[in-house]
């Protein structure tokens, strides 16, 4: 029995993989493809997010931030500068690391409201250097964007880029899975848990705070610059305080600590507005009253919620089967 | 070179003097005891001897190294370990993980590894989870390996966190009341496992509250009231020594007490 439940990161892996190569059967048309992808670098975010809020239990309300810092650091470098879009991408991805790492390692000592606090002014002031600083970035009206060519071979087929970002998504998820299962990730969730306990076994609070934080920033920003790279024209739309939210949003919803809620709460999240547009005045109503049903019912998250029911059937179901329960000797 | 040398240590919390100009030395190999009336400053003292306060005067050497103004982790990794009284586990985490993030000083994962999980890593995980695994039995919790950390009754996450900071291989423990809420049976226990730990070489320095687990383990005592050292010495010499019967009861109580013979088991602080 242990042995089964011992791999839930192989079978959530094979899972998530035969979901994404099977996923096409049902993508009618290029809109289909832009919304598949759309859920793909949602959920590239959410899984660094989680880590840093779900696991590390340390928030932030200024990813999207991040998120912008990859975006228009690979739209400015490849576009006014013609650096080859990988190039520029790396560059981007570098600079959102050291930026996560110089400002982490003051903000990261602050807890609770203050952190929030902090971190959410941090994605502003990205926000107000991206709309002000038109020159580079176009201002409010945004910026058309190169898009990704790898020699003389641009990729610009949504179908190939629902291959390319599905494969990004099965690497971010594997890379946070192992992260968790290591001694580094037992130290984050004992972070989270005890903090006072953890330091005293010898776990560096600020160091490996300011390493989930980096971590989750370099998510954020590879996610950035393919989807500046993909729609080829970005907007600081993308970098505002809302996306920001929406993305803790997800997170929270689909199921803090939860690799695969992470993606469920942005492939959730990010489908659900789509879905509900028929519905025209009420759409938001609508998905309000769903976003607030989900957290009554399910507190946890979708999928910590639904992996707990399984667990309390399994056990009832166990304990029927057995001939007698085992006396508790109160040890 | 004392094992552990604390020298005119004191902290203030505003007005407050919660240990005062504290001095003595502790011996490697034995069971040393704090004990004193509420809020004679125990608790900050332990708090103070692992790095979670830093002092606001007085120095706290630890093998000869100076470790006053150190951050928490760097304590344990000189060595102390330390439980809380009141309870500080991992309850996002089975009790086998919680025991295996005490190990997190032995084990050398960088975060190259950790992401892309290599081979080596997986060994040194299975010999970690394998460690630990013999860390609960040696405190008898043998069989919650496979429980989570939030589904175990009191007195097993008690001995819970003793198999975390074991796991630290401390040569220098600190237990906080590690008999509180305890039932005679499972005081009895921890007596004994008190009684082992020393066998593996660990120095233990124990804040109790239970009279008759610190007259039966402890090799020497510390007596504290309002932050200051009341007495110290042998169990036996603290026990009769009239300051100590005083604090804890009162000066009259005290001197009813010293006007009987055999007085100190009936002051309430004898076996």
């Amino acid at each position: 029995m242990a042995a089964r439940f011992a791999t839930p990161r192989a079978g959530g892996m094979a899972a998530l993989a035969a979901l994404i190569a099977l996923l096409p059967l049902g993508l009618r048309n290029d809109y289909f493809y832009d919304v598949a992808i759309l859920v793909g670098l949602n959920a590239i975010v959410c899984v660094g997010l989680n880590l840093l809020v779900g696991y590390a239990g340390q928030i932030s309300l200024g990813h999207a931030g991040f998120f912008g810092i990859g975006a228009y650091g690979s739209a400015i470098l490849a576009t006014r500068y013609g650096w080859p879009p990988l190039a520029a991408m790396l560059a981007a991805t570098l600079a959102a690391a050291a930026i996560a790492f110089a400002v982490g390692r003051p903000i990261l000592r602050l807890r609770g409201h203050y952190l929030a606090m902090a971190t959410l002014a941090l994605g502003v002031i990205v926000y107000m250097v991206i709309s002000t600083e038109d020159r580079f970035t176009g201002g409010p009206d945004g910026m058309t964007v190169a898009p990704l060519a790898i020699g003389g071979w641009a990729l610009r087929d949504p179908r190939l880029w629902y291959w390319v970002v599905g494969a990004l998504l099965l690497a971010a998820v594997w890379f946070a899975l192992n992260l968790i299962d290591s001694p580094t990730g037992r130290a984050l969730r004992a972070l989270h848990g005890s903090e006072v306990a953890a330091e005293v076994v010898g776990v560096d609070a600020t160091r490996h705070k300011v390493m989930v934080f980096v971590v989750s920033a370099v998510y954020a920003s590879i996610a950035g610059s393919l989807n500046a790279h993909f729609s080829g024209f970005i907007t600081p739309a993308k970098v505002t305080f809302l996306h920001s939210i929406e993305l803790v949003t997800m997170v929270v919803f689909g199921g803090m600590a939860s690799t695969f809620g992470a993606v469920v709460g942005a492939a959730a999240l990010t489908t659900l507005p789509q879905v509900l547009t028929p519905l025209k005045d009420y759409e938001m109503m609508v998905l309000g009253a769903v976003m607030m049903g989900t957290m009554i019912f399910m507190p946890r998250g979708v999928v910590p919620s639904l992996q707990a029911l399984l667990t309390r059937r399994r056990d009832a179901a166990a304990a029927a089967a057995a001939p007698a329960p085992r006396p508790g000797d109160g040890q | 070179m004392n094992f552990l040398e604390v020298e005119s240590l004191s902290k203030v919390f505003g007005g407050v003097h919660a240990v005062e100009d504290l001095s003595f030395d502790f011996q490697a190999g034995a069971v040393h005891s704090i004990i004193g009336p509420n809020g004679a400053g125990k608790t900050t003292l332990l708090n103070l001897l692992t790095g979670i306060y830093s002092p606001s005067a007085g120095r706290i050497r630890f093998e000869g190294q100076d470790l006053t103004g150190l951050a928490p982790h760097e304590f344990a990794r000189r060595g102390i370990a330390r439980t809380f009284q009141n309870l500080q586990l991992f309850f996002n985490m089975s009790a086998l993980e919680n025991v295996m993030v005490g190990r997190h000083l032995h084990e050398r994962c960088g975060l190259a590894s950790a992401l892309l999980r290599f081979p080596r890593l997986s060994r040194e995980e299975l010999a970690c989870r394998e460690e630990a695994a013999e860390l609960m039995r040696y405190v008898g919790l043998a069989r919650y390996l496979g429980t989570a950390a939030d589904a175990m009754p009191y007195g097993a996450l008690k001995r819970l966190e003793i198999a975390r900071a074991l796991a630290t291989r401390p040569r220098l423990l600190l237990l906080d009341e590690p008999a509180a809420g305890l039932n005679p049976t499972e005081a009895l226990e921890l007596d004994q496992l008190i009684g082992r730990l020393t066998g593996r070489g660990v120095t233990v320095v124990l804040v109790e509250h239970n009279m008759h687990l610190v007259m039966g383990v402890s090799d020497h005592i510390l007596v504290l009231d309002y932050g200051r050292k009341l007495a110290e010495g042998p169990a036996a010499a603290v026990r009769e020594d009239p300051r100590v019967i005083e604090a804890y009861l009162g000066s009259a109580a005290a001197a009813r007490n010293l006007g009987a013979a055999g007085a100190a088991p009936r002051a309430g602080i004898g076996p």
